[in-house]
């Protein structure tokens, strides 16, 4: 199963906390939102999901 | 990260994980938490925690009593009830005692636990009786504007410790585990999984299980004491918090200053409500 990385850029705060804890720095932050970052591969680890307090960025299984 | 069973969900019609839609209510979502307040990531543990052990969200019932944490009492999507200032742990008794198959988890903050509530914590540890309170321990009062609670570490800056605090501070968990509390740990909001594992043993213990996770408070305890952002206080639990596995592998001298998470206290003991249950059937005469 094919997995995609969402934003919900309409919860996120802009805290930073999964920008600064994305182990392939593949996230940014544009004018107090997260968004991903050009030229970055993300791997879906999920690692941001974890740690994200608004519930704002998450790994979900693709729709077909 | 296992798949969410959403099998019981009604279909997900906003942009949010399984996880957040099963468990929370997403129309009063983004919470009111402050930017890069660990209280999100805490409550995210509990549901995890939840969905883990696949408990009915209809026999679930999550207690909070006053205090930042506290909200998240109105986020759960399960039988709530936000309580008064420090009672939370009184009222959660009350519904154990009177449904004992309910699954009843208390959320609440350090000055909600330790302080105004400080007399319930210990007697309810005191008598086994099965909740499970997860203390979300920032350090300070931060809905009322940054006073110093009893676990605010001595030195420390307040609103009302302009000049440092010179109380000692209190351990939640190690204050309830004294007072006999049949299963106690330490968790974080960096270390995810091992925070999640700790509240899913603690529910799943049967008797007084207290979780005390040393929360992220940016706005108030942060600015007051210089810490930085949330990125720098996420940075410290990072480097500074050791999970109990780690621990083992080090010296005492390594250990030196560091805060380390895992179980502190864990006992076999007789649960309340069945104690109470065979002096009904005593009384009774074996009647029942």
């Amino acid at each position: 199963m094919k997995k995609e990385l969402i934003l919900n850029s309409a919860w996120c705060k802009g805290c930073g906390i999964c920008v600064a804890f994305c182990p392939k720095g593949a996230l940014e932050l544009a004018r107090g939102k997260v968004q991903r970052k050009e030229g970055t591969d993300c791997i879906l680890c999920g690692q941001c999901e974890l740690r994200c307090p608004d519930y704002a960025i998450f790994v979900q299984e693709k729709e077909e | 990260m296992a798949k969410v069973d959403m099998t019981d969900v009604r279909e997900k019609d906003v942009n949010v994980s399984d996880l957040v839609f099963k468990y929370m209510r997403p129309e009063h979502l983004p919470h009111i938490w402050c930017p890069g307040c660990g209280n999100g990531i805490i409550m995210r543990d509990v549901a995890q925690a939840i969905e883990d052990l696949k408990i009915n969200r209809n026999n679930l019932v999550v207690v909070s009593g006053i205090g930042c944490s506290s909200r998240a009492a109105g986020y759960f999507d399960c039988s709530t009830i936000h309580t008064t200032h420090g009672r939370a742990i009184a009222f959660a008794t009350g519904i154990k005692m009177a449904r004992p198959e309910l699954e009843v988890v208390v959320l609440t903050g350090d000055g909600d636990a330790s302080a105004i509530g400080g007399n319930h914590l210990i007697h309810a540890a005191r008598r086994n009786i099965g909740i499970t309170v997860i203390v979300m321990n920032n350090t300070i009062y931060g809905m009322t504007g940054g006073q110093y609670s009893p676990t605010t570490p001595t030195g420390d800056y307040g609103t009302t410790a302009p000049y440092g605090n010179i109380d000692r501070p209190f351990d939640v968990a190690l204050l309830a585990a004294a007072a006999g509390a049949t299963y106690a740990a330490h968790g974080d909001c960096f270390h995810v999984p091992e925070t999640t594992r700790l509240i899913r043993d603690g529910i799943a213990h049967k008797g007084f299980s207290i979780i005390e996770v040393a929360d992220v408070c940016p706005t108030y305890y942060g600015r007051k004491n210089k810490k930085g952002s949330a990125v720098d206080m996420m940075r410290n639990q990072k480097e500074n918090f050791v999970t109990a596995a780690q621990a083992k592998r080090m010296s005492p001298e390594e250990l030196e200053g560091r805060y380390v998470l895992g179980v502190i206290q864990e006992l076999d003991f007789p649960e309340y409500t069945e104690a109470y249950e065979k002096v009904i059937e005593k009384a009774q005469g074996g009647a029942k």
